[in-house]
């Protein structure tokens, strides 16, 4: 039985992969360990649960890796990617890092496999997790739980206790009723607060009404806002988050993976006035999808559609819900409620702005549109071979970029610079640390288990001493 | 993708079938679970399913578990994925669609009785006859040396009796392949090959696909702490060292002209008392299993049909080795009579129950390496 009258070495608060490494480290660094989950235990997780794979940088290729990713090709990587915004030092720590996290993470009991069918580019860089995201927290809470760590689920931190940059107990809601928990450091890794509706909308307006959210409502940046609220020094443009565009028909919440659609490149995409407003063509699709989010969050009713012919219906990954179907362009319009004469005289503007190319999805290829605007660079092919399909999308929240600023031992910097004495922080809630803007896939889970390993060895250390 | 509805040419037959194709568009389109078991390559080698496909994919699947656990879509997610308990039904369905004669289908529907009604059938056959045939004293006198069983049934009419029968559940069970495999399999493709069959051989004799993808299955909860694959290797290893322990047997009588009983150093004595032990612990562990499983992976509906086979497969041990241990005594008559009644009825109901899951699934795995080693894929690859 857990026993919320004791005083914890350790709290972690938050229940994803930064917060279980935190957890099994402090725990095997000898320190006592609660860690408080604010989602029941289906939920449990955070944005863990659909993940599924992480980048670690290796010298050499490994059983599932097909080749070495060195640290520098790694940096560089997030350079790119973050168009700089990053602190570089605690960026090449987490990469030196991540080196020896494969090994780490495989010794806590999370396996990984060669990388998904449909997922061919990062199989030399990033390492997939067998089973998925839910199956390395499974893994993780087996090893939590046979080293003792306490649990539990269902159980929001509400308030904290913060004197002098120095943590002293969280006020816990748990079956309606609020308790105490002392402890004698904080691991705060409870991720972002993009199923706060309320809070999204403070900065995109009535717009983020018709956001969905990719994970569970229960990453709603509770613990974030109590200690930003405490003195904390925020990082991070609060006003970004990671947004995709994923099928309009999914849940408001945690369609996870399934609903994403990757079919931008080989059609077009019209607002619901039936007008084109980005180049579809621009780069390769990993490198744009995940601007096409907040593309669309700029539309009218934040809602778009993706429209493309039978040529292109097998070319890409599929997805949850089938495209609607139709056998002209106006009847098209009709099924997705929008003006199908519009849609009719957008695609044949289209049409006939396409010049004569060789059509190659695997490169930048040279089919073009020319004189049309705005341009489709590459992958343009006349949409004229009915029956016509569209997925209608909208902008699908997968993360926020807000989050508290920390040093390289994972600790929480105050507002004015220094460290807290006994305030760690780890994952989705420091990420913007190192990664301020963009994202390459599976940073997420190398921010949250490096910095999570480290929170939680640091953690214990300061308890000791 | 969209394509799936829409290429099909005929709709799913059953209610299972349709939620399975609704879980393999959920599935396909996440691929998480593709490194757990054979299931998932298999199906992502389709981008639509027939009703074949569907029957093939419920019978490669193992149950171990893995898949639900790992899933973040398993109920109470709103999206209700639930792989298991879904091809299980499909599975218990199909063995129903593919039994020979057809009018025998109704047998998988409550199977716990019809399998209990043949097996006391057969003890009451075996037991009747016996007092029938002979006075009190045959039948509850002690009988030693060779031929001792014989003085209470002629050879020559056991070995008729459990001929035919035997010859019956293979004929019956060959025709049901022959349905499933012309349902599953692609036309015109060519047949198993020996190197398919091999890898079949070798992955249903190790069971490769129960074991969680490597850590074990699962069967209470998440934690893959399951011994089934244990249980299962000594109740088919059992079976095997049983079966051949009668086929030593045979040869002994027709080739050497040794009659039973044979003493206990002989061997179909000791193959069939490993086998018999192995038949013993084997079912009761998986008994007890099927007690604790987690009811959401578990279908309810075939639960009469895996307890009913593993009381079949117990009760023959059992009654086997009860008459190897009192063979000596007064007893032997009443419990030679029990055991053949039992094994009776293990052999008149084998193409109606649980044992032809072994059947199938290994079909299903011969046609997944001839699948592999073909490189069949028809999805692109979209970064």
């Amino acid at each position: 039985m857990v026993d919320l009258a004791r005083r914890y070495d350790v709290l972690v608060v938050g229940g994803g992969n930064a917060a279980l490494c935190a957890a099994i480290a402090a725990r095997r660094g000898g320190a006592s360990v609660l860690v408080l989950e604010a989602a029941p235990k289906f939920y449990r997780g955070g944005n863990t649960r659909h993940t599924r794979n992480m980048r670690c940088a290796h010298d050499s290729a490994t059983q599932h890796l097909t080749g070495p990713y060195l640290e520098d090709e790694f940096w560089d990587d997030l350079k790119r990617v973050t168009q700089g915004h990053t602190d570089e030092e605690l960026a090449r720590f987490m990469i030196a890092r991540s080196k020896e996290m494969l090994g780490w993470i495989a010794e806590q009991g999370v396996r990984f496999q060669p990388s998904l069918g449909g997922t061919l580019s990062l199989g030399r860089t990033n390492s997939f997790f067998l089973g998925g995201g839910r199956a390395m927290l499974n893994a993780l809470y087996l090893t939590a739980a046979t080293l003792g760590v306490d649990v539990l689920y269902d159980a929001e931190v509400v308030d904290l206790a913060i004197e002098d940059g120095m943590f002293l107990s969280a006020a816990v809601r748990r079956d309606g009723a609020v308790v105490d928990v002392r402890a004698a450091a904080l691991v705060a890794a409870a991720g972002g607060f993009e199923a706060n509706i309320e809070w999204l909308k403070k900065y995109w307006g009535e717009a983020a009404e018709n956001f969905l959210i990719r994970g569970t409502p229960y990453n709603r940046g509770t613990l974030l806002r109590l200690l930003l609220g405490k003195g904390v020094q925020e990082v991070g443009d609060p006003t970004q988050c990671h947004a995709v565009a994923i099928d309009a028909r999914s849940p408001r919440f945690d369609g996870g993976i399934i609903t994403r659609l990757d079919c931008v490149v080989f059609g077009i995409v019209v607002n619901r006035q039936a007008r084109r407003f980005y180049d579809e063509g621009e780069d390769f699709w990993p490198k744009r999808y995940a601007i096409w989010g907040r593309l669309i969050a700029g539309q009218p009713g934040q809602i778009a559609y993706i429209v493309f012919d039978a040529k292109s219906l097998r070319m890409f990954m599929p997805s949850l819900y089938p495209a609607i179907r139709a056998d002209s362009l106006p009847e098209l319009g009709g099924k997705l409620g929008i003006d199908g004469e519009a849609l009719a005289a957008t695609v044949a503007a289209f049409n006939a702005a396409v010049r004569p190319g060789t059509f190659d999805h695997t490169e930048l290829d040279d089919c073009r549109t020319e004189g049309l605007s705005p341009p489709k660079s590459h992958w343009a092919r006349r949409i004229d071979e009915a029956p016509f399909y569209a997925y209608p999308v909208r902008p699908g929240i997968t993360f926020t970029y807000l989050g508290t600023r920390v040093d390289r031992e994972a600790r929480i910097l105050m507002q004015g610079g220094a460290p807290s004495a006994n305030m760690f922080a780890a994952g989705e809630i420091m990420a913007g640390n190192v990664l301020g803007r963009g994202y390459a896939a599976g940073v997420g889970m190398t921010i949250g288990s490096v910095f999570g390993r480290v929170a939680g060895e640091q953690a214990a250390r300061r308890v000791r001493n | 993708m969209t394509a799936m509805g829409e290429q099909r040419a005929m709709p799913m037959p059953t209610d299972a079938q349709r939620e399975a194709d609704r879980l393999l568009t959920i599935c396909n389109a996440c691929r998480y679970c593709e490194g757990l078991c054979a299931v998932f390559p298999a199906m992502e080698m389709r981008r639509s399913f027939a009703a074949g496909d569907v029957n093939y994919l419920a019978n490669l699947c193992h149950a171990c578990g893995a898949c639900f656990h790992d899933c973040q879509f398993a109920p109470p997610h709103e999206f209700q994925v639930n792989v298991p308990r879904t091809l299980a039904r499909v599975r218990v369905d199909s063995y129903r669609a593919y039994v020979w004669p057809a009018a025998c289908a109704g047998l998988f529907a409550r199977n716990g009785l019809a399998v209990s009604l043949a097996a006391a059938a057969g003890v009451a056959l075996f037991v009747g006859g016996f007092a029938a045939w002979h006075d009190p004293t045959v039948l509850f006198g002690t009988h030693g040396g060779p031929g001792a069983f014989y003085r209470l049934m002629p050879h020559g009419a056991m070995a008729l009796l459990f001929g035919a029968v035997f010859l019956y559940a293979l004929v019956a069970i060959a025709m049901g392949v022959r349905a499933f495999w012309r349902d599953i399999d692609e036309p015109g493709a060519p047949p198993a090959d020996a190197r398919s069959l091999w890898q079949a051989i070798r992955d249903a004799g190790s069971l490769r696909y129960l074991d969680g993808g490597g850590v074990g299955c699962m069967n209470e909860d998440e934690r893959p702490t399951d011994r089934r694959r244990l249980y299962h290797h000594l109740t088919f290893y059992g079976f095997l060292l049983c079966f051949a322990a009668t086929t030593v047997a045979t040869l002994y009588h027709y080739l050497l002209g040794r009659v039973a009983p044979y003493p206990w150093y002989d061997l179909p004595v000791v193959l069939g008392t490993i086998g018999g032990v192995g038949l013993l612990v084997g079912p009761a562990g998986l008994l007890a299993a099927r007690e604790r499983a987690e009811p959401a992976v578990r279908d309810a509906g075939s639960r009469g049909m895996d307890t009913a086979f593993l009381a079949m497969l117990l009760l023959t041990s059992l009654t086997g080795l009860a008459l190897l241990l009192l063979r000596a005594t007064p007893a032997m008559g009443l419990l030679l009579a029990v055991h053949l009644g039992v094994v009776f009825g293990l052999f008149l109901t084998m193409p109606y129950g649980k044992f032809v899951h072994g059947i199938y699934r290994f079909l299903a795995l011969v046609r997944y390496a001839r699948e592999r080693r073909g490189g069949h894929d028809g999805t692109a690859d979209a970064a």
